[in-house]
């Protein structure tokens, strides 16, 4: 197979952004309840437009807009993007392609925080949702600053980080099937309820908290491609001899990934494969310079999500899959597509 | 000028890995790093390059110690060429050799890095593979992808480790060529650790030769591959001569 050529590039990002776009209308229009194309646009825009012409939206369709499909769309398009461009990052700098952010330990440890969290509350985590984002929040941190920490004290190379992440792994999932093990029947439901990642009832909130965790983190990845391009060329040794500062890289770029993974697990709960997946399509697709794989795979995860959380509502409605199940059985089959299809090509 | 090091010691664990090493480098010259597996030469290189930090000693570029300059000055100066392999995480061609340019990408506008990058696919004959899989190349190929790397990075000082030890002997042949080209034609210093002698002998300006971390003899070759100094540093008894003027060593047996 031969790298993807610059005009190739281009036509991929115009071609998946469009996508993006009208997924994203489409997905935001239709549901249980349906709306026309012009009534829903009209709906949406409502408070940009004179009050004339709002007269034949029902004011439902507004609510069902703004307050439900809105904010989950939005959420599944920022949770996409956030982890696969944390996936892209992480398997940059450890040069490992089977590294995810779940791989140093995330994912268990929000796990655990968040059951920490549904065990402690009186209502059994039914209605209290806040208690849980944060602890979910302060888990996944502390995961992350243990795997950082333990890989200073024996040199941060991309091997103790993952080594340290899979130690922790097992040691936050004991944790929580400890929890689990200890809790009602009620609380139980609740737990497992959460670990299936899911942008069911998005609300504003986690929007905004994930949106902007994504504005912060992204500049900071993006601005790390030459470094991540010269660790993916030979690791630590050739991107020191190239004249990056490896240690502070590897630090900041994983602690960029793990904010906003950490972000979106507490608020969506374990969405998995999409941080996986979504950089090894972009890389089959754009090749392997970080520059362009960075937005790109924030692209393809946003999409994949989108389609995932659209397709879990819709085929078995009123049924809803989380997004978190559905986006394995979509992404695996295109994943194998494009790596039989590379195979064929004499990769 | 030069690339030096003076009473340089590192140790590992508690091994010497290199005691007492005092070593320069000069600007034109092609010097040949030899000895047995486990010697030193990648660790001499490593700690030359700053990828170490040696626990005794120093080493200064141009005047300047290594510590005292951050890895960007460092890679505009000393460029460093790994062995050929490893998987890259499908970079191509062209951004592989883009990366020698990521130490001046402060002064670099895109289209004189374009201009650079392609002279140097020009001159190391990979033209119409710029944007072919680097992971999918030969070792020849890769290796003159590196060398082009190695090359936009416009450094005084080439540091090589074992660049011909994955390579088939017209390929080798090709790389140690490309290496004296360099040397003469940008007065470029280039230190190559390698296990060929006879290739050692016949492109360099003089041989090092590492006997367990230190220096045991430096020079022309006839003054370093003597059958004694063969004998101690790898354990063999060899045969040592020229001919048609190439130099050979044959190793006979074991000392």
């Amino acid at each position: 197979m031969t790298a993807a050529t610059p005009a190739r590039r281009t036509a991929a990002f115009t071609a998946l952004g469009l996508l993006l776009v009208c997924t994203g209308a489409f997905a935001t229009l239709h549901g249980v309840q349906h709306m026309p194309l012009a009534t829903g646009l009209k709906a949406m825009a409502a408070p940009l437009l004179p009050a004339g012409w709002l007269a034949d939206i029902p004011p439902s369709y507004r609510a069902i807009l703004l307050t439900l499909r809105l904010p989950r769309t939005l959420l599944a398009i920022i949770a996409g993007a956030g982890l696969a461009l944390a996936g892209a990052a992480m398997q940059g700098i450890t040069r490992n392609p089977l590294v995810s952010p779940y791989t140093i330990g995330i994912s268990p440890a929000a796990s655990f925080g968040a059951s920490l969290a549904i065990l402690a509350s009186t209502d059994g985590g039914a209605g209290s949702y806040a208690p849980v984002v944060v602890a979910a929040f302060l888990a996944a941190l502390a995961c992350a600053f243990l795997v950082l920490g333990l890989s200073a004290l024996r040199g941060v190379t991309g091997t103790v980080l993952v080594l340290s992440g899979v130690g922790l792994s097992y040691l936050f999932g004991a944790l929580s099937s400890t929890l689990q093990f200890v809790a009602t029947e009620q609380q139980l439901a609740v737990i497992v309820h959460w670990a299936f990642g899911s942008v069911n009832g998005a609300t504003w909130e986690a929007v905004i908290v994930t949106g902007l965790v994504l504005l912060v983190v992204f500049p900071v990845l993006a601005a790390h491609g030459w470094a991540l391009n010269a660790f993916a060329a030979g690791g630590d040794e050739v991107a020191s001899s190239l004249g990056f500062a490896v240690a502070r890289t590897r630090i900041v770029v994983t602690v960029a990934a793990v904010l906003v993974t950490a972000a979106i697990v507490s608020y969506a709960g374990v969405i998995g494969f999409v941080g996986l997946v979504a950089p090894h399509i972009g890389r089959l697709v754009v090749g392997g310079d970080h520059r362009v794989l960075l937005p790109f795979s924030a692209l393809v995860g946003a999409l994949l999500l989108l389609l995932a959380d659209m397709a879990g509502r819709m085929l078995f409605a009123p049924v809803v899959v989380p997004a978190g199940i559905v986006v394995a059985y979509l992404g695996v089959p295109i994943f194998l597509h494009l790596l039989l299809g590379r195979a064929r090509h004499g990769a | 000028m030069s690339l030096s090091c003076t009473s340089l010691g590192v140790t590992r664990g508690r091994r010497a890995v290199l005691s007492g090493i005092d070593f320069a480098l000069e600007p034109g010259e092609l010097v040949c790093l030899v000895g047995a597996n486990g010697a030193g030469k990648s660790s001499l290189i490593r700690c030359l390059d700053g990828l170490w930090r040696p626990g005794e000693g120093e080493v200064r570029v141009d005047g300047e110690p290594l510590p005292a300059l951050t890895r960007a000055q460092v890679a505009r100066r000393i460029a460093y060429v790994p062995q050929a392999g490893g998987e890259t995480m499908a970079l191509s061609v062209a951004e592989m050799v883009a990366l020698g340019r990521a130490p001046h990408r402060g002064q670099d506008t895109a289209a004189s890095r374009g201009r650079r990058i392609e002279a140097a696919l020009a001159r190391f004959d990979l033209q119409g593979m710029a944007a072919r899989a680097f992971d999918q190349l030969s070792g020849g190929e890769r290796q003159r992808v590196l060398l082009a790397r190695a090359f936009v990075q416009e450094a005084r000082y080439l540091l090589l480790d074992e660049p011909t030890s994955a390579l088939d002997l017209r390929h080798q042949l090709e790389a140690l060529r490309t290496v004296r080209e360099l040397v003469d034609e940008l007065r470029v210093g280039a230190l190559v650790a390698i296990h060929d002698l006879s290739a050692a002998a016949r492109f360099a300006d003089r041989l090092v030769l590492l006997e367990r971390g230190r220096i045991r003899v430096a020079g022309p070759w006839q003054d370093v591959l003597t059958p004694g100094h063969l004998r101690a540093a790898f354990g063999i008894e060899a045969r040592v001569g020229t001919v048609d003027g190439l130099p050979f060593v044959i190793p006979a047996q074991r000392a």
